[in-house]
């Protein structure tokens, strides 16, 4: 008993553990900085955030161990009543719970109110695991596939009901670990190419291409469905001519009629450019029926799709999104200057970061997050705080303990035995790696402003027992693996 | 379970996914935190308020000590618009006398920030500016009645004498360009900074340093308490207080002398070069160049016809007259053209054939000392024509550079460097001049012969002149012409104390002084010979395209001068007239401190002395 014991000490991955307590103490540092309030704080009196967050951190450590106490063989037996559960209380909260700012997220249990989509990740994740790891799961079989995601978009149905949109895009990072489990890389390939095309050419839509009539960003956004459909006949079909022959055509008449308009008569290239996008897609479907190849035909899905995209992108995004979604977006693009209004955080949040220079201000010492200049500073906005007392050597560090951390985790879920300790290992490490690029992102000003918390630092309970409970079943998974064998 | 060794490749896709996300964001973190510091700034504006603490600026005391520029409290109206609660308007604008329209239209000049970049509706806005002790004193107690306002002290301006408006300057309100042109960007908008006279020369001196509270201010704008309690902040540091050169009531003397004329008067300490007084004609009142009068004040004096601003005696370019034959005649012997022994004749003018220049009676021939005492024209055209004709220097050009050299090392030809701005520089003509004028080598002595006299081309400001009086007295050497004698907790300038020598050997100067003290005896400037001091002087009278401009220089005691002195009358007709009596009574005043009884009557003669300059009906 006594050596299972000890060895079952060696299993649990420790260095995970460690960054875990490192970032878990560097959070409520930065909770306790973001809250101070010129001398009438006492950090520890549970009436200030501080005191508060220090409790959650004690209940999240008891958390951690009773989960390394409990049976691993659990998870595997409830997760579907797990999975049932929690969308049940997801489904509840929407008519238990009081409004909080439009949003109907949060359950008020007596004095402690909890938000159940940050409990529910980990359920959706085992879930997924033990569904994956079914014997008759084949990712290849379309039913396989819309099945999980079919868990993914569940929750996030029901959160988006919530009103927590944000939460509920977590939920995307699940796409990661279904990439790892054999979807093709072409759908996250399609995923990016979406968002690249959206970006350009909204972003581009009304700068001109020197002297000619053309907007630069469908200019751009054809250029790419030409190289791209070039670049996926070569990689998927490795013919040479056919490439050779949409890649010269293409870019040849391109450059023709941009001299022709930019030097003779000026005119809007772009409608060139896609009759002969067309023709590709028509040469395509040419090369499918007389090679029998379905890649062709998928390419030239991919670049009708593309078009189709291109072309309804402005109108997705004038009648579609919301105006304060809008605005948002244009204003992570540049393309609005909305300082008192949507920019207003974010303008802040840069002053706030940038202003603490190479070694930061000192703890306390910010003046920015002290004097209330960032919103949510102590929540979603925590890691201004970080940057400007801390300066870029903290916020550095931190951000490369986090890279370590992930990087840690995609390791030791690929050195799982079992599918459902890989699939619920990639699953922690892709929700990790989704609110490290979401919040870190929208508080540098490079990705848009959704409302989710940054691991470990920002102030409350649900999120930091969410994380914890997710972690330490996956480290208990772990645990078990190197033990039982 | 196996596995699925392709798949198993894209762990690196999403590891390298993961550190692709940390590098872009450790590059964002560089490029905010380390490449600019603009969201430092950014953050310092956003955190801290910072109120300036205006120091006072530097007293001025004349050369006796007495007080001449000093401070006087006023007092700049605040508002806090978010405090301003049912303010009874009426009463506010009675109390401080504005109208309700300009009251209005100050309320919305203030929110408005294109106009107000500052504006808060949190903190203290500047209202209105410059209440007296007086206009404050009511407005504070009805204060409590007006919600939001307050008082802060400002400093302004105050003049204890009438005279010395010229040297003194004044003090406005920073202009665009004055802000850009500081290299160390001490001043904002709003700020007091010297705009002439010594205000504008010594402001740095004067000025002192701005303190400043630091305030930290939360997103609303309201103030949290001291940055570091007060540890950043700094007081101001006063200025520097100045003691003039300047003799105050000789000064005054000086500037009644010359009531309705046009002209100067400058007064030098030999010894030390201190300017004892610099008088300009017509002048003004420095008092009325204070606070909220300065504006009305200023476009009057621009828009007068006699030009009061302008500052004649060291911006006017007058033509110096026979006051620059001493000068020629040092050059002369200096060069071996004469010996104090050489003669040459006069028969009522320098008369060479298609040349003529008109002289009075006297003997002739004559020698230097008497052409002098006699202002003889005849002598210092020969002169003059045998030094720019002499083979010695081979070609008249050459001859004209020696003459050019010998004249600037007595200060003209460029500013002298006195430290009062705008100087000009005056002319002295040399070869590539005349090159332009008559072409190359087409000029000799007898075509430039009228710079003998002090006519033609030579034009000296009277601050020139008067140093050329020093220099005599001095016998060679001069020190730079300066009105501030001491600087307190502060240096003069090195240039005011050394001894600039001229080109001229020292033994010459005791023929002119001879020469000027014969003037004085019983030549041109006999009056002087009445004084009951020994001083040697030089009359002048510059042709002038209307009635000829009266010029004395002379200097006081001949041995040991206290005092050397210039004064030139636009218009003033022959120098004996009016300006050789000035002179007396300016060297009486210094040297005595006072004047005889028995010529305060000539006081007023002159003072009351109106020249017609024919803008009279302007």
């Amino acid at each position: 008993m006594e050596t299972r014991r000890a060895s079952f000490i060696k299993s649990i991955d420790w260095p995970i553990v460690i960054i875990y307590f490192v970032l878990i103490v560097c959070g409520w540092f930065s909770v306790a900085g973001a809250s101070y309030d010129y001398g009438n704080t006492d950090f520890f009196s549970f009436a200030s955030r501080s005191g508060k967050q220090m409790l959650w951190i004690f209940c999240s450590f008891g958390l951690g161990f009773v989960l390394l106490m409990l049976d691993d063989r659990i998870y595997d037996m409830f997760a579907y009543v797990l999975y049932a559960g929690m969308i049940l209380l997801l489904i509840a909260t929407i008519f238990l719970s009081h409004d909080i700012k439009g949003s109907r997220s949060w359950l008020s249990l007596g004095p402690v109110s909890l938000q159940p989509a940050e409990f529910a990740k980990f359920a959706t994740a085992l879930a997924l695991a033990k569904f994956m790891n079914s014997f008759s799961f084949n990712m290849k079989k379309p039913q396989c596939a819309m099945i999980a995601v079919g868990l993914i978009l569940l929750p996030m149905l029901v959160i988006i009901g919530e009103h927590e949109t944000g939460s509920s895009l977590v939920y995307l990072a699940f796409f990661l670990m279904l990439y790892r489990e054999g979807m093709p890389g072409a759908i996250l390939f399609f995923g990016l190419c979406a968002v690249v095309f959206f970006i350009v050419a909204i972003r581009f839509s009304e700068v001109m291409l020197a002297n000619t009539l053309t907007p630069i960003g469908p200019f751009a956004v054809l250029l790419m469905i030409m190289v791209f459909a070039a670049g996926m006949v070569w990689v998927y079909l490795k013919r040479i001519e056919p490439m050779r022959n949409i890649l010269g055509i293409g870019l040849g008449i391109t450059l023709l009629s941009f001299l022709v308009s930019n030097f003779i008569i000026p005119f809007n290239i772009t409608w060139v450019m896609l009759v002969v996008c067309v023709a590709i897609v028509g040469y395509l479907f040419y090369l499918w029926l007389s090679d029998r190849n379905s890649n062709y035909l998928m390419i030239a899905i991919f670049s009708a799709v593309s078009i189709g995209f291109l072309y309804s992108s402005s109108y997705v995004f004038n009648s579609v999104l919301e105006p304060h979604q809008q605005i948002r977006i244009k204003v992570v693009l540049g393309m609005e200057q909305d300082l008192s209004g949507a920019g207003y955080n974010v303008n802040q949040s840069k002053i706030a970061i940038g202003s603490g220079g190479l070694t930061g201000k000192g703890f306390l010492n910010g003046t920015q997050t002290k004097l209330k200049y960032v919103p949510e500073q102590d929540t979603d906005f925590i890691f201004c705080t970080v940057g400007e007392e801390q300066g870029f050597r903290g916020s550095a560090i931190v951000l490369v303990l986090y890279m370590i951390f992930i990087l840690r985790l995609v390791y030791l879920a690929e050195s799982q035995y079992s599918t459902f300790g890989r699939v619920y290992g990639y699953s922690v490490a892709s929700i990790f790696l989704f609110h490290l690029f979401i919040n870190v992102g929208m508080v540098l000003g490079v990705t848009p402003v959704i409302g989710i918390p940054l691991p470990f630092f920002s102030y409350g309970g649900s999120s930091l027992w969410g994380f914890t409970l997710l972690l330490f079943i996956f480290l208990r998974i772990d645990a078990a693996r190197k033990w039982r064998v | 379970m196996a596995k699925d060794f392709n798949l198993e490749k894209r762990k690196f896709v999403l590891a390298g996914i993961v550190i692709a996300i940390v590098l872009i964001y450790v590059t964002r973190l560089f490029v905010l935190q380390i490449s600019t510091d603009d969201y430092k700034k950014n953050a310092d504006s956003n955190a801290f308020l910072k109120k300036t603490q205006y120091p006072s600026r530097g007293i001025v005391f004349d050369r006796n000590g007495r007080l001449l520029v000093y401070n006087q409290p006023a007092y700049d109206v605040m508002v806090t618009m978010k405090e301003v609660k049912n303010l009874d308007t009426l009463d506010f604008c009675n109390t401080i006398g504005l109208t309700k329209q300009y009251f209005i239209q100050r309320m919305e000049e203030v929110k408005d920030r294109h106009k107000n970049p500052g504006y808060s509706n949190y903190t203290q806005q500047l209202f209105i500016t410059q209440l007296s002790a007086e206009e404050c004193g009511v407005l504070q107690e009805k204060l409590f009645k007006f919600k939001g306002f307050s008082v802060q002290p400002r400093p302004i301006r105050e003049y204890a004498t009438s005279s010395a408006a010229h040297i003194l300057g004044d003090v406005g309100e920073v202009s665009q360009a004055n802000i850009d042109d500081d290299d160390d960007s001490y001043y904002v908008r709003g700020d007091y900074i010297g705009k002439q006279g010594i205000e504008k020369y010594y402001e740095k001196d004067l000025r002192g340093t701005k303190g400043v509270e630091i305030f930290l201010r939360d997103a609303h704008g309201r103030i949290q308490g001291r940055y570091m309690n007060g540890a950043m902040d700094r007081h101001p540091e006063a200025g520097h207080n100045l003691t003039l050169s300047v003799d105050e009531r000789l000064q005054a003397l000086g500037e009644h002398l010359m009531l309705n004329k046009i002209g100067a008067i400058v007064a030098i300490e030999p010894r030390t070069g201190e300017i004892l007084c610099m008088v300009s004609s017509p002048t003004y009142d420095p008092r009325m160049m204070v606070g909220r009068l300065r504006g009305k004040t200023h476009v009057r004096l621009e828009h007068d016809p006699r030009k009061p601003l302008y500052n004649r005696a060291i911006m006017g370019a007058y033509p110096p007259g026979s006051t620059f034959k001493p000068a020629q005649g040092l050059v002369f012997l200096q060069e071996g053209i004469i010996s104090p022994a050489t003669e040459f004749p006069c028969h009522r003018g320098f008369i060479v054939p298609g040349l003529k220049v008109g002289c009075h009676a006297h003997a002739s021939p004559l020698s230097l000392i008497p052409a002098i005492s006699t202002s003889c024209n005849s002598y210092f055209c020969w002169g003059l024509y045998h030094m720019i004709d002499n083979k010695k220097y081979v070609r008249s050009d050459s001859a004209l550079t020696v003459w050019k050299n010998h004249m600037v090392s007595m200060g003209f030809g460029y500013k002298l460097g006195v430290d009062i701005s705008g100087e000009k520089r005056g002319l002295i003509p040399n070869a590539t001049f005349y090159d332009k004028v008559y072409g190359h080598r087409k000029w000799g002595g007898l075509r430039i012969i009228h710079i003998a006299i002090g006519q033609g081309e030579v034009l000296l400001t009277p601050l020139q002149i008067a140093n050329l009086g020093a220099t005599i007295a001095n016998r060679g050497y001069y020190y730079i012409p300066h009105v501030v004698k001491k600087i307190t907790g502060g240096h003069l300038d090195p240039k005011y104390l050394r001894p600039r020598r001229t080109t001229i050997n020292p033994k010459w100067y005791n023929y002119i002084v001879a020469g000027m003290r014969s003037s004085a005896l019983h030549g041109t400037c006999h009056f002087l010979g009445g004084m009951p001091f020994v001083a040697c002087g030089k009359t002048g009278t510059a042709q002038n395209k209307g009635k000829d401009h009266g010029v004395f220089m002379g200097f006081a005691p001949m041995d040991h001068p206290q005092i050397a002195v210039v004064v030139y009358v636009e218009n003033g007709g022959f120098g004996a007239t009016y300006a050789v009596p000035m002179g007396a009574l300016m060297m009486e005043q210094y040297l005595y401190g006072k004047i005889a009884p028995q010529r305060q009557e000539l006081i007023e003669r002159l003072s009351n002395t109106v020249i017609s300059y024919g803008d009279e009906a302007r």
